[in-house]
């Protein structure tokens, strides 16, 4: 168990050297970043100095291992726009945007598991039709309509709900269901579709043939191994929340990183962007690595192939 | 053997038992009127090709048929003085691993993955006997040396993937007899065992009949474990059963012209044959079975009469019986 764990941390660590190169090499090779922050005609001197200033006057090389060197020390340079140091921006703005993203799940995990059980267990009842209706609503609306659709009925006729910004619990109900909803899509599926299977299995027949009441045989034999799959999706969803939030939070006012990505876009700021980039990316290998080593301590099978 | 002659000793009496598959556009008969009798201490072989209803008659007995689809529409099924399909679920299930046990075909799938190989042989203990902690891990630990497996308290805490495909059967066992029911059904045990581990499963699972008195069916499409392990033997064709007597006068003298093709196909040590003998044809699509015998698009004696009617029960002493028209003619 600890080699696995191990192995697992050490991908993990690679896969962040990996995200912080692709972002080095990105960030200088779609052009020079030392133009695009000088105004256009000011001049040879302007520019050489926004150089000087960003560093971009030395060797390739030295550059990168500057760049490494501060980003292990968490220091991802200052904002252009208004000079505040990035890892501060982010360190302001990111409980917002995972405190969404929480919600986000526990609204999708919180719908798909029931829904998907019993939509398996009680095949083409009323409860499957209406998680099916649910999944393909989620699954066919884009998140920016959904959500402006949800704001008009329970904020603007109902008012029930606060349409927009960061506030009491009730504020996050709205922008993580948006979230959540289209995640719930798939989600609800997989859960019926494993839970179906798990269901046809001969040791499902067999849990039943001990004289289990059909609760243990569902919720401890079958479930536990419907879960799987689940969990394996759930990690590249928690992914798509990073994406979906880039949206969600725009249609909300929501004040995360996803909000600060696409100021930063609009206004350039590419020190910001770049630190919006390897957030993601290392958020999404923490959840993976996480993911795997819960995986492991579900299934017996896994702990011994690293 | 304990006798088994006397009518009380009775344990299990299955009475035109009747389960069908209810599918889009036709009614599958699985299980098309099936009777049987097992008595106590008594291990009876159930025979016959793959979609013959065999399994479909043990789940029956379970009622544990596949959801939704198949449904018991007709028939009795006296555990000694109870008839199980009189009873609620609730009821049922004190019955199942308890009274009655099943062990599957495949020991590679019967048992859960996630759950270690001691959680799964207690859970019946904890459900039935109400037995916990201490007390059931001894019982577990028991029924785990009873099969035969080696340094047990070791494997309790493993899982399925680390047991060879004999020994996760051994396990199944296990499971099926810690509670010490009065009837083991046995759904091809061995099917997916190489020979040498399906002799010592064999020979196990006999001892263990032996020492605890439990009756036993056996299901199985090789008559060369019948001879074996049964004392009866009912042969099914098209989820009926066609003959049914002791085994030894079964092997003698078979009366069904199936069963008696059943026996010349079963290759034998030092026979010389140049062609081992097969049944011509397939077996018939349960959803249309032909009128008369079922048997007799494929039988090298039909006569008219077959094709007509299904020949009727006739008694051939005790309680085998045949159904075939050569007999009933004859006589």
């Amino acid at each position: 168990m600890l080699k696995y764990i191990g192995f697992r941390i050490f991908q993990a660590l690679l896969g962040l050297w990996f995200i912080a190169t692709l972002v080095f090499i990105l960030s200088r090779s779609i052009g020079d970043p030392a133009e695009v922050f000088t105004a256009r005609n000011s001049g040879v001197d302007a520019r050489e100095i926004m150089a000087a200033k960003l560093g971009l006057d030395r060797p390739v090389h030295e550059q990168y291992l500057k760049f490494l060197g501060q980003l292990v020390r968490l220091d991802l340079g200052d904002s252009v726009s208004n000079g505040i140091p990035v890892t501060q921006i982010l360190v302001e703005r990111m409980p917002a945007t995972f405190t969404l993203g929480l919600v986000a799940l526990i609204f999708a995990l919180a719908l798909s598991l029931p829904l998907g059980v019993l939509g398996a267990v009680y095949r083409d009842s009323a409860i499957d039709w209406i998680a099916k209706v649910l999944a393909f609503l989620g699954q066919s609306m884009p998140p920016f309509w959904s959500g402006i659709m949800l704001i008009i009925l329970f904020a603007v006729v109902w008012e029930m709900l606060p349409p927009a910004g960061k506030g009491g619990w009730q504020s996050y109900i709205l922008p993580g269901f948006t979230l959540g909803w289209g995640v719930m899509a798939g989600m609800v599926r997989l859960v019926r579709s494993s839970m179906m299977d798990v269901l046809d299995s001969d040791y499902v027949a067999m849990a039943r043939a001990k004289g289990l009441p059909e609760a243990v045989v569902i919720g401890k034999h079958a479930l536990r191994n419907a879960l799987l799959p689940v969990l394996t999706y759930s990690s590249l969803v928690l992914g798509a929340f990073m994406n979906g939030s880039v949206v969600v939070e725009q249609v909300f006012a929501w004040p995360g990183i996803g909000t600060s990505a696409v100021q930063s876009v609009v206004r350039r700021d590419f020190p910001v962007i770049q630190g919006v980039v390897i957030v993601f990316g290392s958020f999404f290998i923490l959840i993976n690595l996480f993911v795997d080593i819960l995986y492991a301590v579900i299934d017996p099978r896994i702990k011994y192939t690293p | 053997m304990v006798n088994r002659n006397a009518e009380d000793d009775i344990l299990l009496r299955v009475e035109g038992l009747k389960t069908y598959f209810f599918q889009r556009n036709a009614v599958l008969k699985a299980v098309d009127g099936v009777s049987f009798t097992v008595a106590q201490g008594e291990a009876v072989g159930l025979v016959g090709e793959s979609g013959s209803g065999k399994t479909m008659t043990c789940l029956s007995l379970m009622r544990l048929v596949p959801q939704p689809g198949a449904r018991i529409v007709e028939g009795e099924i006296w555990f000694k003085d109870e008839n199980l399909l009189d009873i609620t679920e609730h009821e049922m299930r004190a019955y199942r691993g308890h009274r009655m046990a099943i062990i599957m075909q495949d020991p590679q799938t019967s048992l859960n993955p996630v759950y270690s190989i001691g959680e799964q042989v207690a859970e019946p203990v904890r459900l039935h006997l109400k037995e916990r902690g201490q007390q059931a891990m001894t019982r577990v630990l028991d029924a785990l040396r009873a099969v035969r497996i080696p340094r047990p308290e070791q494997r309790l805490v493993q899982y399925p993937h680390q047991f060879s495909g004999g020994m996760r059967q051994r396990v199944v066992a296990a499971m099926g007899l810690t509670t010490q029911p009065e009837l083991l059904i046995a759904d091809e045990p061995t099917t997916s065992l190489d020979v040498t581990i399906q002799a010592q499963f064999l020979r196990l699972i006999r001892e263990l009949q032996q020492e605890s008195g439990t009756s036993v069916i056996w299901v199985t499409h090789d008559l060369g474990i019948v001879a074996q392990m049964c004392d009866r033997v009912n042969v099914m064709y098209a989820g009926r059963i066609v003959e049914s007597g002791r085994v030894r006068q079964i092997y003698k003298e078979p009366q069904h012209p199936y069963t008696r093709a059943l026996l010349d196909s079963v290759p034998l040590m030092g026979a010389r044959r140049d062609k081992l003998y097969q049944i011509e044809g397939q077996p018939p699509d349960l959803r249309s079975i032909p009128q008369g015998c079922p048997f007799w698009p494929r039988c090298p004696e039909a006569m008219d009469k077959c094709k007509e009617q299904y020949p009727p029960r006739t008694s051939l002493g005790g309680q085998d019986f045949v159904h075939c028209w050569l007999t009933e003619e004859g006589r």
